[in-house]
């Protein structure tokens, strides 16, 4: 088993961390483990690869068990090609989205007073109480054919859209909030005395901050769009340009081709990974910056 | 040192988990009078039906149930897998032999109904009061006609649909030729591929589309419930037949089950739910909802089946090939 990673650069003494940036680690953690964290080591790896591992490594298995030459058949058809290019553009879009707004909803709950504060962080977290395929209905109905506010989205791209922002805003928003609230102002109140404007503040004292947050916030929404399927299905209509990788695996499964669906679902893992792997560089070099 | 044991700490923690999840695998399903039924999903009201009127008989009595419904490909897969199951139950016949003959045994389609448990046909259905004067398929590609048609890819019951819409030319003598013009003029015209037959329904009701390509069991059904649609019988349509047969593990209560089925009896509890009996001379009554509900299944003029289009081997082959079927590349727009 590999040695535990670094966990931050070595500070000198009597300095205080920076904003945002980890915790910094005392170098006896990395002393031999005690039989307690052993255990505790032990039963998270195989939490992890009971979990996450061996289904991940089933589905890989099985989509290049067919051979190299059946899974590039697969997986480059118009239709999966189509299916994976409007899932990872409607990911990134979404993700990008949620970025500014996520973190503008973050700070408008955490610097500003309103009535119905309560009642908006409430609201906020519904969309991961809500079944998903709950919510696709209610798209439906309320972008469908009988839109009571007039705006017909069903069976369009700007639909899936909808769909996809709707499951994802929670994700920025929960991540930005706890960094927002445990920021001191006074840095915030040190340059505007100084003569920056508030945009100004905000992109060289508050932004460095929560940059970390954003990325992490970021990556969980794009994970998730790119894996949606029950707030999509409904509002789709599976035309062949509104299509996602997660309906068009499903069809794979019902027609019986599960290494063509095993195939696509190993693309869409390989993008996922390049990207969270993309933000998490992003996060720690913004943490590292501070 | 720390990491021996460390390992050690995983390998006892493994084995723990192991053992637990091992110890508790599942005991054998089907003894004394439990039942499995493993479905597709739109006769689960007709199998409630069943299952009820089955426990009145004497064979029947004290029958407990465990139902699954599902889409018909996913829940013939699911049986494949090990999912214990004593009658199944697939729109297709092919989610059935997939089945055969590890599952079910070979002889399956032997019987007087040839396995058969249910027929009906593909029907158009519209509007109330049928506001465009759809009278058949050639009505379907005119301009700005709206068609809702479930997604052969996600339910094996919609190909189906495709099938009727694309055999129509053939049985009116038209070429292949032009049967692939007339499906690709259909689905330039197609504004909603819902996942199955009753999403298709419900996606129609909702107000998308002008008309739906549905079963005449299903637009009975729907309108049994109230709910506002026509329907109209093609002069050219297609039988659709749906198979069911008991397991190799079945025992003899399973067995009376599926013969209760396809008895007179059964039929007319599938004929009272708006499917065609697979039976000659079952007197299917007064069925709610059908056009004529004293004559609900009217004869079809130029009725195909499938072995018109050379069985399902070869249907599939040819038109639903993931790449190179007429029909995937025809709906998928990479042809045309």
């Amino acid at each position: 088993m590999a040695d535990l990673p670094a966990v931050a650069p070595p500070t000198a003494l009597g300095r205080f961390p920076r904003r945002g940036a980890r915790p910094v680690t005392p170098d006896t953690e990395r002393a031999p483990l005690g039989a307690a964290s052993g255990t505790g080591l032990g039963l998270a790896v195989l939490w992890l690869s009971l979990l996450v591992l061996v289904p991940l490594a089933a589905v890989v298995s099985r989509a290049v068990g067919a051979g190299p030459a059946h899974f590039w058949a697969a997986v480059s058809t118009g239709q999966a090609v189509a299916a994976i290019r409007l899932t990872v553009l409607a990911a990134a879009g979404v993700s990008l989205v949620n970025a500014v707004m996520g973190t503008l909803v973050a700070w408008v709950l955490v610097r500003e007073e309103f009535p119905g504060k309560r009642l908006v962080e409430v609201l906020i977290d519904l969309p991961f109480a809500l079944p998903t395929i709950v919510a696709g209905l209610v798209l439906t109905t309320l972008y469908g054919p009988k839109s009571p506010i007039g705006v017909t989205w069903y069976a369009t791209r700007p639909g899936v859209l909808v769909a996809l922002l709707f499951v994802t805003l929670p994700f920025v928003v929960r991540t930005v909030e706890p960094v927002l609230l445990s920021l001191e102002t006074e840095a915030e109140q040190a340059a505007a005395s100084l003569g920056a404007g508030p945009i100004r503040t905000f992109v060289r004292i508050v932004l460095p901050a929560i940059t970390p947050a954003i990325a992490s916030g970021a990556a969980l929404a794009f994970g998730r769009a790119m894996g949606e399927y029950g707030s999509v299905v409904l509002i789709s209509g599976q035309l062949p340009r509104t299509e996602v990788a997660s309906q068009y695996i499903y069809q794979q499964i019902e027609s019986g081709y599960l290494p063509d669906a095993a195939a696509t679902a190993t693309v869409l893992l390989a993008i996922s990974v390049l990207v969270l792997a993309a933000l998490n560089g992003l996060r720690s070099w913004a943490a590292r910056r501070g | 040192m720390s990491t021996a044991r460390r390992a050690g700490a995983v390998l006892l923690s493994a084995a723990a988990v192991l053992l637990a999840v091992t110890g508790c695998s599942s005991s054998n399903a089907s003894s004394g009078s439990k039942l499995s039924l493993v479905a597709y999903s739109v006769p689960k009201p007709a199998y409630e039906a069943l299952q009820k009127a089955f426990a009145a008989t004497e064979q029947g009595q004290g029958t407990t149930w465990a139902s699954s419904y599902g889409a018909s490909g996913t829940q013939s897969q699911a049986v494949g897998n090990g999912q214990a199951a004593d009658y199944v139950a697939f729109s297709l016949e092919p989610d059935l032999t997939k089945l055969v003959p590890k599952f079910v045994d070979a002889g399956w389609n032997s019987g007087p109904t040839k396995g058969l448990v249910s027929k009906s046909v593909v029907v158009i259905a519209t509007r109330k009061g049928n506001p465009l004067h759809i009278a058949g398929w050639a009505d379907l590609i005119k301009p700005g006609v709206k068609i809702v048609t479930p997604d052969p890819g996600s339910s094996g019951s919609a190909k189906w649909n495709i099938l009727a819409a694309y055999s129509h030319v053939l049985a009116d003598g038209g070429t292949e030729a032009q049967a692939q013009q007339y499906l690709k003029a259909f689905f330039a015209n197609v504004v909603s591929k819902p996942t199955s037959g009753a999403n298709a329904t419900s996606t129609f009701l909702n107000g998308t589309g002008d008309v739906l390509i549905s079963y005449e069991n299903e637009a009975i059904a729907a309108r049994q419930k109230g709910q506002s649609l026509d329907y109209l019988v093609p002069a050219e349509t297609i039988l659709i037949e749906n198979p069911a047969a008991v397991t190799k593990t079945a025992p003899q209560r399973a067995k009376d089950f599926l013969a209760f089925v396809q008895s007179a009896a059964g039929q007319q509890i599938f004929a009272s739910k708006g499917y065609r009996p697979v039976l000659d001379g079952v007197n299917a009554g007064t069925v709610a909802g059908a056009n004529d509900p004293a004559d609900p299944f009217p004869s079809v003029a130029k009725l195909q089946t499938i072995l018109d289009l050379g069985g399902w081997s070869a249907v599939n082959k040819k038109y639903f090939d993931k790449t190179t079927g007429i029909v995937t590349r025809i709906a998928s727009g990479s042809d045309g």
